[in-house]
């Protein structure tokens, strides 16, 4: 993309700038005044850009998507969409068109140890602890979609949880959009202590409108503690997203992503984690994609240290001309011998015109590491097709039942009993035919 | 209940069963023995239906009707069961849905109505008792992850509960240490009904020393070349196949 055309959006900044958070914090008015300077020379990524190719956001440009000044929930559709996801057994932070709502939220009865908060409120309340973490686990320099967030971003979550406290209940977060032409550009700072446990997630919902979706995640994973984070996208058919995930984890942590991509009309997810010291991480991802949206997953696992593990499974369903990518990439450094790395993509096309773009990417720079990967791009296996026949199933039923099955082995991976009920929910109700009969599973 | 008739079978072009002649009466147990290569599994394969053969000429009459003119599902849900050599891993679906599936799809083909929730509960457990196997194997993923011998006792389990007419058990005893060969041989034998028929395709005898058969044939070239009673199964056990192989087609 050219200055030319992010100059649109360059040129509505200033009028936006005054009514951003933090105002009167000098390291941040910096950071967004460089995110600045980086957007504006180069607008958005272009295809140009090698994580870029199969992804054209040409179209973000064409449009405008302004942030809109205050979050006004539109009653009553907007509470109907959102008690369909909000979750009843865990915290929720509602970011209503990209600011926080605290009538819609629920926060009630946190451990007083435990910070949840919006990001405004984090940036007001305690911004040397946020300034400690923003801007850590990415950077400007990733690409222009982090810099454009970093400067955009109106609000967001804020999530610290003290040494050795195992939070009982999850945490939501439901990014509700519901203004038509909106940008939405949140930024999520997440820091579990050492030997901490805790379960986010990430919850982006719509209105059947067209919008764009901005976030990006930064978590922070201590020594020796447990983030598991659930990413649920079911953004509206009509909308942008992008959504960034950057991971940095200490010595023994373990981080579990769980990456639904259900919605919007072109969506891009990056998921980056960097592992220390023994390590561990499981990235799950499922896409599913029907008539033209494109769904772009990008990963990278960067092993630093010696004996980390990662596993990472990538499963997409792409009907009519729906489009699938999948990069995923794993970096093993000089130093992280003993890595254990296991990267599998696996793709099943529904229609002729579907496609799936798949690139796996390995760059191993130690000698002692176990890494391996696979890709499958193709059509359900006809011996399991004539397995179901056998069983009294008729082709048809068993196609459904087997498209219904693939997707399915990714939500079955879900512990978290309404999170798990949910993602089937949303798989259930793209495969209507599948003659899959809810009472029996 | 089965009756093929000089059954001529194709495999791109090439032909694998070359006139097959086999009567099964109900309640019979019938084992089709023979070398590898000798379409043993080819003919299990066509009783149930399975793509990639074409049949070249003969009929296979199943309970009065053309049993070729079916597919799959249809055999399936007319009484026809095969128990796989190698059984389908099939992740995302659990077994106690497909068992449900399959006995509804069975109950429909009938006009009957669908079962009812708490007597199928009752009907799965009363059979997982029957092959010793663990409950939760009925929760976990189809076949996902079953060692050789769960995957075969997995494959009887789902015969006992759809209750067919005829069984098909292709080489069933493979993979199978000596225990599980027990149980599933048990299992088997507490299906012998007077109207329901086993086909056992096996290489080895083992199987037969748990499942008395009523008739042995020896498949060899695509022929029936020799056919005895039980006792014709001892005698391959000790002499081999090779005696046999370049005999005509018994008559």
């Amino acid at each position: 993309m050219t200055a030319a055309t992010a100059s649109r959006y360059t040129a509505e900044y200033s009028s936006i700038a005054p009514t951003l958070p933090g105002q009167n914090l000098p390291w941040l008015t910096a950071l967004r005044q460089d995110a600045l300077t980086k957007f504006s020379a180069q607008g958005f990524p272009s295809l140009r850009e090698e994580e870029w190719r199969y992804t054209n956001v040409s179209a973000i440009e064409k449009k405008l998507f302004s942030s809109s000044l205050i979050g006004q929930a539109q009653e009553p559709v907007a509470t109907e969409l959102l008690a369909a996801y909000q979750l009843p057994d865990a915290w929720s932070v509602v970011l209503l068109d990209g600011h926080f709502c605290a009538e819609l939220s629920a926060l009630n009865d946190l451990p007083e140890t435990v910070s949840v908060m919006s990001m405004a409120d984090a940036l007001a309340k305690q911004p040397e602890i946020v300034e400690r973490y923003i801007n850590q686990a990415v950077t400007n320099d990733e690409h222009n979609f982090v810099a454009f967030n970093s400067a955009w971003f109106t609000d967001g979550l804020f999530v610290h949880v003290p040494a050795k406290l195992v939070l009982e209940k999850p945490i939501q977060v439901v990014h509700l959009n519901t203004q038509n032409d909106a940008l939405a550009s949140t930024r999520t700072v997440i820091v579990a202590e050492q030997m901490a446990d805790i379960k986010v997630i990430e919850t982006f919902v719509g209105l059947d409108i067209a919008y764009l979706s901005a976030a990006v995640t930064e978590v922070f994973v201590g020594v020796n503690a447990d983030v598991t984070l659930y990413k649920m996208q079911c953004e509206s058919n009509k909308a942008y997203h992008f959504g960034g995930i950057y991971v940095k984890q200490a010595k023994h942590a373990r981080f579990i992503h769980h990456n639904f991509a259900f919605g919007g009309l072109l969506a891009r997810c990056d998921i980056h984690t960097d592992l220390d010291l023994a390590s561990e991480c499981e990235l799950n991802g499922l896409y599913l994609g029907v008539n033209r949206q494109h769904i772009d997953n990008h990963t990278r696992i960067n092993h630093l240290k010696p004996h980390g593990i990662s596993r990472e499974l990538y499963k997409g369903v792409l009907d009519d001309r729906a489009r699938g990518v999948f990069q995923g990439r794993v970096i093993v450094a000089e130093d992280a011998q003993k890595t254990d790395s296991q990267m599998n993509n696996r793709n099943l096309l529904l229609s002729n015109d579907a496609e799936a773009d798949t690139k796996p990417q390995l760059e191993i720079y130690a000698d002692d590491v176990k890494c391996a990967h696979g890709v499958t791009v193709g059509q359900l296996d006809e011996k399991s097709i004539f397995y179901l026949q056998s069983r009294c199933i008729d082709q048809e039923t068993a196609r459904n039942m087997l498209t219904f099955a693939f997707a399915n082995e990714m939500v079955d991976k879900i512990k978290i009993k309404s999170v798990h009920d949910q993602a089937l929910e949303q798989v259930l109700i793209r495969f209507p035919q599948a003659g899959v009969n809810k009472e029996w599973l | 209940m089965l009756s093929i008739k000089n059954l001529t079978v194709n495999v791109n072009d090439k032909q694998i069963l070359k006139g097959i002649n086999l009567e099964i009466k109900p309640g019979e147990i019938h084992a089709i023995m023979g070398p590898n290569g000798s379409g043993k599994s080819t003919l299990s394969h066509i009783l149930s239906g399975k793509a990639g053969y074409t049949v070249t000429g003969g009929s296979v009459t199943y309970q009065g009707k053309d049993l070729l003119e079916m597919p799959p599902e249809i055999r399936a849900r007319e009484g026809v069961f095969l128990a796989f050599q190698y059984p389908v891993e099939i992740p995302g679906v659990s077994n106690i849905y497909l068992l449900k599936a399959a006995l509804n799809s069975i109950r429909k083909h009938h006009g009957q109505p669908e079962v009812d929730a708490m007597d199928f509960l009752t009907l799965v457990k009363d059979k997982v008792r029957l092959l010793e196997m663990d409950e939760k194997f009925l929760y976990r993923a189809v076949n996902e992850g079953f060692s050789g011998g769960e995957k075969k006792r997995n494959e009887i389990l789902q015969m006992a509960i759809l209750e067919p007419k005829l069984c098909i058990l292709d080489e069933t005893d493979s993979g199978l240490d000596i225990d599980a060969l027990k149980v599933v041989a048990e299992g088997v034998n507490s299906l012998r009904a007077a109207n329901r028929s086993f086909v056992m395709v096996t290489h080895y005898q083992r199987l037969l020393d748990y499942i008395k058969p009523d008739f042995v044939h020896v498949l060899a070239n695509g022929q029936i070349v020799k056919s005895g009673g039980a006792e014709l199964a001892l005698e391959l056990e000790e002499k081999g196949y090779s005696w046999l192989e370049d005999s005509k087609a018994a008559v």
